[in-house]
């Protein structure tokens, strides 16, 4: 049967269509703008009007990894011809390549951070999803005394903005000698994000008939095994909602991060501006670092994109 | 050989008592149809008897041992839902496979039995698929795959066809009685609808806010109801059941319903079996059928006036105005042709009943 639109219909959708372009645009335009910085020559960086069309550089990245210092004299033709392609780029930029007593190529600050960045908020998103859907399993399937009392107990920890707490959250942390270390920012961001996955996951848990597992109860099964086999396949929709949601969260923290840590367990967030201020800013290598920053996320997200659609639209689709 | 006991079992949800001193014996190979009202009681039997439910008092033995204590698992006792609860991230195969890898069982052993259930089903050219895929009768024999894979000690259903449409309904209501009977499995099916009650059972229990009111055979529940309750709750369309009134007149037993002028005429042997109760509250209770209704007069008609006439297809029920009650009566299709028609009717006393109505008990009066 064919579908007979009705002119208005039409209009609608063209309105629709136009509407979502302007929406996509505005959002996109800002990742555009750094994903190009990213692969710009340092002097396009900042031009005005933005340069659109130019050659793109790998230099920014090469900058990014490494550690580099002025060059006071250029380096003589021999040098530039024996140095392989990366460190001409570096060359090519005024500077150089900082190297040991042994040779060996000095690394900057930002891998050690951005590996830093994905220890923390990977274990903290699994501690925290973890624990957050057993405690929303027992809240959904078991008379909890007290559970309004304590569920809304859970929520107030998200009421004060994180800020509010942080210097003696500090003060803790120093005299308890978590500062500036993985496990301390890994507990920051497994509490913070507990409450949410707990009262997500709680949403989810509830929609799953109870049946399932009463089923596999006289199928033969423990509640353990029913848990297992049967509402964790169920749940996985809302695990993988909940998942993303706390990695964004725990990946894009900053203000925490900003006071908890200085180095060793620096993440990117703090990291990134802290280049602005050395010296004259090179924005391509601010730019290339932002624009690793952003992939995890984008990638977890397009991973998972099947079942966060899903678990958006959860209560609608399931009777 | 499964036999299932009941002995005092009580039940509360907090101060609320559902299950009211429940005894009960089930046979062997016999299948038992709990049928009351939602909120009766009989889910919940049924749950406490899977192991879903604890219960407060009393026990639940299987072939004479208590097992009121032991854990669903434990009890070898396979469920169908009414929801169906099909794991929705298992194929059939695996759905029905699934009781199955909770024992020792290897691959090959369990192949054969769910391919052989499957069989028995008719649902070989499903298992490959998803739940989702199939239509409402096609999960129900899953779900009794499901529950029969395993040869459980006795079968559980939870109203297993109340979620289908009236159609479907029939015809599953056939298979699983072929099925029974086939498979021979102790069996305890809930419903709340009678048509299956007496299509299905062996015997019928029938509860009402947590205690039983009877257990026998269809035929027992609908032709000899022991209370009120059974007798309007057992039956389409409802007996009727008015106040009566018992007087001895000069050759017989009248029986006035509704402070009509004169009353319906009965054997004298009702006064001696009524036992004494004569001059106590009395209910009659006669269905439909037991009204007997003719165009001219007759010894023992009482002339009555026709109000509403529902046509049912091979039947008609008609309400007669006797006094101030209303009491329906079955007659063939059009006998009757409209409101405002004079008839006139008697009750047959071979099917009336008689109730105390200070109890609600049958006075057991059979003519």
């Amino acid at each position: 049967m064919a579908a007979v639109r009705t002119s208005s219909e039409i209009g609608f959708n063209r309105v629709a269509i136009v509407a979502i372009l302007v929406v996509t645009l505005i959002f996109l335009a800002p990742i555009y703008w750094i994903a190009s910085t990213a692969f710009k020559p340092r002097n396009l960086a900042t031009t005005i009007p933005p340069t659109v069309v130019f050659q793109p550089e790998i230099s920014p990245f090469v900058k990014l990894f490494t550690k580099r210092s002025q060059l006071r004299s250029p380096p003589t033709p021999e040098e530039y011809a024996a140095a392989p392609w990366w460190e001409r780029v570096v060359f090519d930029g005024g500077e150089k390549i900082v190297r040991d007593g042994k040779g060996q190529v000095q690394w900057s600050g930002y891998p050690s951070r951005f590996l830093n960045s994905l220890i923390i908020a990977i274990t903290s998103t699994v501690l925290a999803v973890g624990m957050g859907t057993f405690t929303a399993y027992g809240f959904s399937r078991f008379k909890v005394k007290g559970e309004a009392d304590l569920l809304f107990f859970i929520l107030s920890t998200r009421m004060l903005p994180p800020v509010v707490v942080a210097i003696p959250m500090f003060l803790m942390y120093r005299a308890v000698g978590l500062n500036d270390s993985h496990i301390g920012l890994i507990i920051l961001y497994t509490a913070f994000n507990l409450s949410f996955s707990v009262w997500l996951m709680k949403g989810f848990m509830d929609e799953i008939p109870k049946e399932y597992e009463e089923a596999a109860l006289v199928d033969g099964y423990t509640r353990m095994e029913a848990f297992f086999k049967i509402v964790l396949p169920e749940a996985a929709t809302g695990i993988a909602a909940t998942a993303v949601f706390c990695f964004i969260t725990a990946w894009n923290e900053y203000a925490f991060a900003l006071i908890m840590t200085n180095r060793r367990a620096q993440t990117a967030p703090p990291f990134i501006p802290s280049q602005v201020g050395s010296g004259l800013p090179d924005w391509t290598v601010i730019a290339a670092g932002t624009f690793l920053f952003l992939l995890p996320v984008a990638i977890f997200t397009f991973l998972l994109r099947n079942h966060l659609l899903r678990g958006m639209s959860f209560g609608a689709i399931r009777k | 050989m499964t036999q299932i006991e009941l002995r005092g079992v009580q039940k509360f949800f907090g101060a609320v008592q559902v299950i009211k001193d429940l005894n009960l014996k089930i046979s062997d190979n016999e299948f038992i149809v709990l049928l009351g009202q939602s909120g009766c009681g009989k889910t919940t039997t049924l749950r406490a008897i899977a192991g879903l439910e604890t219960i407060d008092e009393g026990d639940i033995l299987i072939d004479g041992k208590p097992i009121q204590h032991l854990k669903a698992a434990d009890r070898d006792i396979a469920m169908v839902f009414q929801s169906f609860s099909l794991y929705p991230h298992m194929s059939v195969y695996e759905n029905i496979a699934f009781p199955l890898r909770a024992t020792r069982k290897s691959k090959a052993e369990i192949e054969q039995e769910v391919r052989s259930v499957a069989k028995t089903l008719q649902i070989l050219d499903l298992l490959d698929k998803k739940p989702s895929a199939l239509s409402g009768g096609d999960m129900q024999r899953v779900a009794i795959g499901r529950a029969l894979v395993r040869r459980p000690k006795a079968m559980l259903m939870d109203e297993p066809i109340g979620a289908l449409d009236a159609k479907l309904r029939e015809e599953m209501r056939a298979e699983i009685k072929r099925l029974h009977i086939k498979q021979g499995s102790t069996t305890i099916y809930v419903t709340h609808d009678q048509i299956e009650a007496m299509s299905l059972a062996d015997r019928i229990v029938i509860m009402h806010e947590g205690v039983l009111q009877q257990v026998g055979s269809p035929d027992e529940v609908y032709s000899h109801p022991a209370n009120l309750f059974v007798a309007q709750f057992v039956g389409s369309p409802v007996m009727n059941v008015a106040d009566a009134a018992v007087a001895e007149t000069a050759s017989s037993v009248s029986v006035t319903v509704g402070g009509a002028a004169a009353g319906f005429e009965f054997p004298r042997a009702l006064l001696s079996k009524l036992n004494g109760h004569a001059g106590s509250q009395l209910a009659l209770g006669i269905r439909p059928e037991g009204v007997l209704i003719r165009r001219d007069a007759a010894e023992g008609f009482l002339p009555v006036e026709t109000q509403i006439v529902e046509p049912l297809g091979s039947f008609d029920i008609v309400d007669l105005k006797v006094g101030s009650k209303m009491l329906r009566a079955r007659t063939k299709s059009g006998f009757v042709s409209g409101p405002g028609e004079k008839v006139f009717a008697r009750i047959d006393p071979a099917q009336a009943h008689f109730f105390d109505t200070a109890s609600g008990k049958s006075l057991e009066v059979r003519l």
